[in-house]
C-alpha cells in the first residue's frame, strides 16, 4: 500500500515535468496562451512539489510530528481559522503596519533632511550603510524590554529595521536626477520645494519603492521574530514558538502558511502601487 | 582644508558624537525613575551631578551608558579565559562557526541551482517565480520548528543552525548569479561562437568571469543574513551558547548590559564578515586582471 504513495508521486513528478518541458518549448503566437503558460508552468511546478511531499509522507509513514502531510496543514488551518486571525491581527494589522508606516516615514524624513543638508548627508550615509547591514533584529529584547510585551514593542523593531533600508534608498533616490533636468528646473525659475515635489520625488520613486518592498520583508520577520522574546498569548511568533514546544507541527505550518500568504499579499500591494507610480519607468512600461 | 568639506570623516565622526550625547542624555531620562525610587527606599538625596553619574552606573539599568556597555564588553572579551561559558568570544565563535557553514552550504548549492537554472529552461520557468515569491516570505518563521524536528530525528548543534543560515542566504546567491552568468550581452556571446566555442568553454572563460562581480555583491548579502540566521536559529530552543542565546538569557533575567555588549559583538562581527568578503573579491578581481 504504501509504495503506491512513493510511485504515484514519482510517476505525478515526472507527469508534471513533462508537461512542463513541452509548455516551455510550446510557441504561440496568441498572447494569452503565452500569459497562461507563464503562470500555468511554475503553478504545475508547486502542484507537483505538494503531490510529492504528500506523497512520500504517506510512503515512508513519515511522523506528523517530523513533517505533516500537506491535507493535515490545511485540515488545521481551516478548521483554526479564529486563532489564526487574531494571530494576524495582532501581529500584521497592528504591529507590522503601525511599524512599517512609522519606520518608512521617518527614514523618508531624514533622507530629505539629509538631502538638504550636504553634511547630514556625508555623515549618515556611511553610518546607514553600515547599520543596514547589521543583524538589527538583536534589538528585540530591548524593545521589549523598554515598551512592554504587547505590539507596541513589535511594531518599535520594525521601525529600526525599515528606517535604515528607506533612509540609505531615498537619498540615493534624491540624487538620481541629472544635472540638465535640474538645470531646466531652475530655468523655470522654480524653487527649492517645486523642484522636489515636480522632479526629483518622482524620479526618486522606484528607489522608494525599492526600499518599500525590502521593507515590506523585514517588517514581518521583524514582528514575528520579536515575538520569540516574549508576548501576551497571542501573535504569530507567539503561537509557532508555542505550538513547536507542544509539537503541534502542523498547527506551526498553518501559522507558516498564513505568514507566507501575508507576506507575498504585502509584497504585492506594494509592488501594484509602483507600477500605479511609476508607470513612466522603463522597467514598468517594458513588462 | 579639502579634507573638511568634502571628506566624510569628519561628517561621521560628528554624527557619532552626537550619538553619544543623546545616547548619554537619554540614558540619564530613562534610568531617572528607577534611580529615584532606590534613592527613596535608601534615603539618599543626592545633587544633581550625583544623581546623573547613579544613573550611568546602575547594574541594570533601562538603557545603559556606552562606558557600560565597553566595559563588560571588555571583561566579556579580554578578561576570561576563551573558553569559558562566560567569554563572549566563546559565544561569538558558536555563532561564527554555523554562520560560516551555513553560508558556505547556501553559496555553493545557490551556484549550483543558478547554473542549472541558465542552462535548463523548463527549471528556470518552474522554480524562479518560487525563489523570487520566496523573498517575501518570512522563512526566518521556519528557525524554530526546524531545529526542534531535526533534534526529534537526533541532528543537534551546529547543523540546523546552518541549516537555517545557508537557507537564508542561499537566495540572493541565487538571484545574483542568474543575472550574473546572463550578464555576458550578445556580442560577446557571438565573440564566443565566431571561435566556435562550445558551451562549456562559453561557460568557463565567458560566463564565470563575468558572474563574479554578480556573485560577490550577493555575497555581502548573504553573509549578512546568514549571521541573522544564526542568531535566530539559537534562539527558540534555549540553546545554551552563542550570541542568540546571549541575548534571550538577558532578556529573562533583565541584564541589559549583557544584551548590549552581545549586539555590539554581533555587530562586529557582521562588520569583519562583510569586510572579509569585500577584500576577497578585491583580491580576486584584481588577479583576473580586472580595472578598479
Amino acid at each position: 500500500m504504501n509504495q503506491v504513495y512513493i510511485i504515484g508521486a514519482i510517476v505525478f513528478w515526472l507527469a508534471a515535468w513533462a508537461v512542463n518541458e513541452w509548455l516551455v518549448r510550446l510557441k504561440s503566437a496568441n498572447r494569452l496562451v503565452n500569459r497562461t503558460r507563464l503562470v500555468a508552468v511554475p503553478l504545475l511546478f508547486g502542484v507537483a512539489v505538494l503531490v510529492v511531499w504528500e506523497g512520500l509522507v504517506r510512503g515512508f509513514s513519515i511522523q506528523a510530528v517530523l513533517l505533516p502531510p500537506p491535507s493535515a496543514i490545511w485540515a488545521r488551518l481551516v478548521s483554526s481559522i479564529p486563532t489564526l486571525w487574531a494571530d494576524f491581527r495582532q501581529t500584521f494589522l497592528k504591529a507590522v503596519v503601525a511599524g512599517y508606516v512609522i519606520g518608512n516615514l521617518s527614514g523618508f524624513v531624514f533622507a530629505i533632511l539629509a538631502d538638504r543638508v550636504d553634511f547630514l548627508r556625508r555623515g549618515l550615509l556611511p553610518v546607514g550603510n553600515l547599520v543596514s547591514a547589521l543583524p538589527m533584529i538583536g534589538i528585540a529584547p530591548i524593545m521589549v524590554m523598554w515598551f512592554g510585551f504587547d505590539w507596541q514593542s513589535k511594531a518599535a523593531v520594525v521601525v529600526v529595521m525599515t528606517f535604515f533600508p528607506m533612509l540609505v534608498n531615498a537619498v540615493a533616490g534624491l540624487a538620481a536626477t541629472g544635472h540638465m533636468e535640474r538645470d531646466l528646473m531652475r530655468t523655470y525659475a522654480s524653487d527649492y520645494w517645486q523642484t522636489l515635489t515636480r522632479l526629483r520625488l518622482p524620479a526618486a520613486a522606484p528607489f522608494i519603492f525599492n526600499a518599500l518592498k525590502i521593507n515590506s520583508t523585514l517588517a514581518l520577520i521583524g514582528a514575528i521574530v520579536a515575538e520569540f522574546f516574549g508576548t501576551p498569548i497571542v501573535g504569530m511568533g507567539f503561537r509557532i514558538s508555542t505550538e513547536v514546544g507542544r509539537m503541534n507541527i502542523d498547527m506551526v505550518w498553518a501559522e507558516i502558511a498564513v505568514a507566507a500568504l501575508a507576506g507575498s499579499l504585502f509584497y504585492g500591494v506594494v509592488a501594484l502601487a509602483e507600477r500605479a507610480v511609476t508607470f513612466w519607468h522603463p522597467s514598468v512600461r517594458g513588462g | 582644508m579639502r579634507w573638511l568639506t568634502e571628506g566624510k570623516t569628519i561628517p561621521v565622526l560628528t554624527i557619532v558624537v552626537v550619538i553619544m550625547i543623546v545616547w548619554y542624555v537619554g540614558a540619564v531620562f530613562m534610568n531617572a525613575p528607577v534611580q529615584r525610587d532606590m534613592n527613596k527606599r535608601a534615603k539618599i538625596e543626592p545633587t544633581t551631578a550625583e544623581f546623573v553619574e547613579q544613573t550611568w552606573n546602575q547594574p541594570k539599568p533601562i538603557l545603559p551608558a556606552p562606558h557600560q556597555i565597553a566595559q563588560n564588553f571588555w571583561k566579556a572579551t579580554f578578561g576570561v579565559k576563551v573558553t569559558s561559558r562566560r567569554s563572549l568570544v566563546y559565544d561569538a565563535g558558536v555563532t561564527l562557526s554555523s554562520t560560516v557553514l551555513g553560508f558556505a552550504l547556501g553559496t555553493v548549492l545557490g551556484v549550483l541551482i543558478a547554473v542549472g537554472i541558465v542552462h535548463l529552461p523548463t527549471l528556470e520557468r518552474s522554480f524562479m517565480p518560487w525563489i523570487i515569491a520566496s523573498q517575501t516570505i518570512p522563512i526566518l518563521a521556519i528557525a524554530p520548528m526546524l531545529i526542534v524536528v531535526l533534534a526529534a530525528i537526533g541532528v543537534k548543534g551546529l547543523i540546523p543552525k546552518a541549516l537555517i543560515s545557508a537557507y537564508l542566504s542561499f537566495f540572493p546567491v541565487v538571484v545574483g548569479m542568474v543575472k550574473g552568468l546572463r550578464s555576458p550581452d550578445g556580442l560577446l556571446l557571438d565573440l564566443m561562437r565566431t571561435y566556435n566555442a562550445g558551451r562549456a568553454v562559453t561557460f568557463w572563460k565567458l560566463r564565470v568571469p563575468a558572474s563574479l562581480p554578480f556573485l560577490f555583491a550577493s555575497m555581502k548579502i548573504a553573509i549578512a543574513a546568514s549571521l541573522v540566521g544564526a542568531i535566530v536559529g539559537e534562539l527558540p530552543t534555549g540553546a545554551r551558547a552563542g550570541i542568540g542565546s546571549k541575548l534571550l538569557i538577558g532578556s529573562y533575567y533583565g541584564q541589559t548590559i549583557q544584551i548590549w555588549s552581545a549586539l555590539l559583538m554581533a555587530s562586529l562581527l557582521a562588520t569583519a564578515l562583510i569586510v572579509i568578503v569585500g577584500l576577497s573579491e578585491r583580491l580576486t578581481l584584481r588577479n583576473m586582471g580586472a580595472r578598479p
